[in-house]
């Protein structure tokens, strides 16, 4: 039986109503997830600006709200995130080159992927406890920036191993019988393919890694970060040959979010403005390791499209 | 055989079964592959043409699961490159692979060419762009990228990617080259350059090419294999194949009664 022409019509008008309804409420839920959070950060920004001057850079934190500065918070982020590299980068991208290409499929590998990815969603505290005991009483680091970097390593670690076994599958298996065909060994095939290849995902694994990393406040408190500190750690670049050392590793510091927490609970009115500043500082970061993740991959993609 | 059979055995294989995990994909397979001809291996889809030819580089020890029985030898020193003693690595830096798509490495002409070479240990500038230009010349791609070796081998069209590949392969000075329906993924145009390119190459090396296209087979070829099912069904000299086969099933593919 066939519909008339006027039939179709009218189905097709009802058909696109839908359409056209989920388009708008579509639209209406991003519109409530961005304009919250621009507003958020406008506000931030709003009650922030008049300490964003560039002494607020360049002192340490004090009594007197108006001479309090993130000094000593941000030498700690940075170096902290030196320490996290250092050690979450090699060890991450390894364990998944091992897993991706190395480990025979078998059910414990299954068990070990499963298990990888589960660690991602595991609360920071749980980290922060665990490094208390490890990383602080029984290996001995103490309070100290190795401590930290090593326990955000630690939590970062199932995202880059995520991400690099990610980007490490997008590599086509034709570029890898490609090498094979040539004679090369499985290393070499890694080495000199399928590694470089898949660079700019890697690294924007390791970038949101770290962006996630720069903004925990749990596990470095539960290891035992200063609130207050108004000096900075050895500097990791000395004047004297071998020009550097290692010494800062073991100093107390304390970071960001932390400087942020301790203003925000002290009664103060004024310290409020400290702490919005320092909000816009640390977001200022993320959104710049961001950028610099988006501009890697775009870079690096332009060369390889499969 | 026929009486234009002169050459010499290149390699061979004995009574070649394999496996993937319980699935027997070739059975009993044996044929000869003569030095400096072209061998065709044709037949219909999932006859197990590939398969075999994959075989000879041992490919398929990449993936769990498959099993070879049987002999392959490789002459001169006559050794079965599918014992298991045998590295397959060493296989495959004897004998090299062309694929089905063009797969260049994202990489610049002059490294994807140089590439077999590094492997090989050769790292001296000179030696490897000498090397590097004969092996574009022999696969008739020096002419037009002789001015850009370094821009990336992915802004070649198709046709200039799969020379390309075909330079790769032969950079290496293979024993055998296997070529794995070379043409599939190209226009008639290209497919042209690429067998005209064979056929300039057959002097100087040994062939192994599956191709579904039997109209390719009876141009570039010396000799033909028709599979079928993962037999050989029957072996022979191309122009006997496709003016006289042997075998009525033969007959019925090759004009096109089923495949």
């Amino acid at each position: 039986m066939q519909q008339s022409v006027a039939e179709i019509r009218r189905l097709i008008a009802r058909h696109k109503f839908w359409d056209y309804a989920f388009a708008i409420v579509g639209m209406i839920c991003l519109m409530v997830g961005i304009l919250v959070l621009l507003s958020l950060f406008a506000d931030l920004a709003r009650t922030g600006a008049p300490r964003l001057t560039p002494a607020f850079f360049t002192s340490f934190p004090s009594r007197m709200a108006e001479e309090a500065g993130i000094l000593s918070a941000w030498v700690g982020s940075v170096l902290v995130m030196v320490v996290t590299a250092c050690a979450a980068v090699p060890l991450g991208v390894a364990a998944a080159i091992y897993l991706e290409e190395y480990a025979p499929k078998n059910w414990m590998t299954a068990i070990i992927e499963i298990n990888v990815t589960n660690l991602a969603g595991v609360p920071s505290i749980v980290y922060g406890l665990l490094a208390l005991g490890l990383f602080v009483y029984i290996l001995g680091f103490g309070q100290s920036i190795l401590s930290a970097g090593l326990t955000l390593a630690l939590l970062i670690l199932p995202v880059v191993i995520v991400a690099t076994r990610e980007s490490l599958r997008a590599v086509p298996g034709s570029i890898r019988e490609a090498a094979y065909a040539l004679g090369a060994t499985r290393w070499q095939m890694v080495s000199d393919h399928v590694l470089p290849y898949s660079s700019a995902g890697i690294m924007t694994g390791i970038i949101m890694g770290l962006s996630r990393a720069i903004g925990e406040t749990a596990p470095i408190i539960t290891i035992g970060a200063l609130t207050f500190i108004a000096f900075l750690p050895n500097s990791p670049i000395s004047p004297e040959f071998p020009f550097v050392n290692a010494k800062w590793l073991m100093d107390p510091f304390t970071v960001m979010p932390i400087q942020m927490f301790n203003w925000t609970s002290r009664p103060e009115e004024e310290f409020q403005l400290n702490a919005a500043a320092a909000g816009v500082v640390l977001l200022a970061m993320t959104l710049a390791m961001n950028a610099v993740a988006i501009y890697l991959r775009y870079r690096i993609r332009k060369k390889i499209k499969w | 055989m026929s009486a234009s059979v002169q050459a010499t055995l290149k390699a061979e294989a004995k009574d070649l079964n394999f496996y993937y995990g319980d699935f027997k994909a070739l059975k009993g397979i044996s044929i000869p592959v003569h030095d400096k001809k072209i061998t065709a291996l044709i037949g219909p889809s999932g006859c197990g043409k590939s398969t075999f030819l994959r075989c000879f580089n041992r490919m398929h020890d990449l993936y769990p699961g498959n099993r070879y029985e049987g002999e392959i030898t490789l002459n001169p020193d006559n050794v079965n490159i599918l014992s298991p003693k045998v590295d397959p690595i060493e296989v495959r830096m004897r004998i090299s692979m062309v694929f089905q798509k063009p797969n260049p490495f994202p990489k610049s002409i002059f490294e994807n060419v140089a590439y077999g070479l590094r492997v090989r240990g050769i790292n001296k500038r000179s030696v490897l762009e000498e090397k590097v230009e004969v092996a574009l010349q022999n696969a008739a791609l020096w002419n037009e990228v002789k001015d850009r070796l370094h821009d990336l081998a992915f802004n070649l069209s198709g046709g200039q990617q799969q020379r390309l590949c075909i330079a790769r392969a032969l950079a290496i000075d293979p024993e055998i080259m296997l070529f794995d329906e070379p043409t599939s993924a190209l226009d008639p145009i290209a497919t042209a350059s690429i067998e005209e390119l064979m056929d300039e190459l057959k002097d100087r090396f040994t062939i192994l090419i599956v191709t579904h296209n039997m109209q390719q087979a009876a141009r570039v070829s010396d000799f033909t294999a028709f599979m079928y099912l993962g037999e050989v069904v029957e072996y022979n000299d191309t122009k006997k194949i496709f003016t006289n086969p042997d075998k009525q099933q033969t007959e019925d593919y090759i004009t096109g009664r089923f495949g």
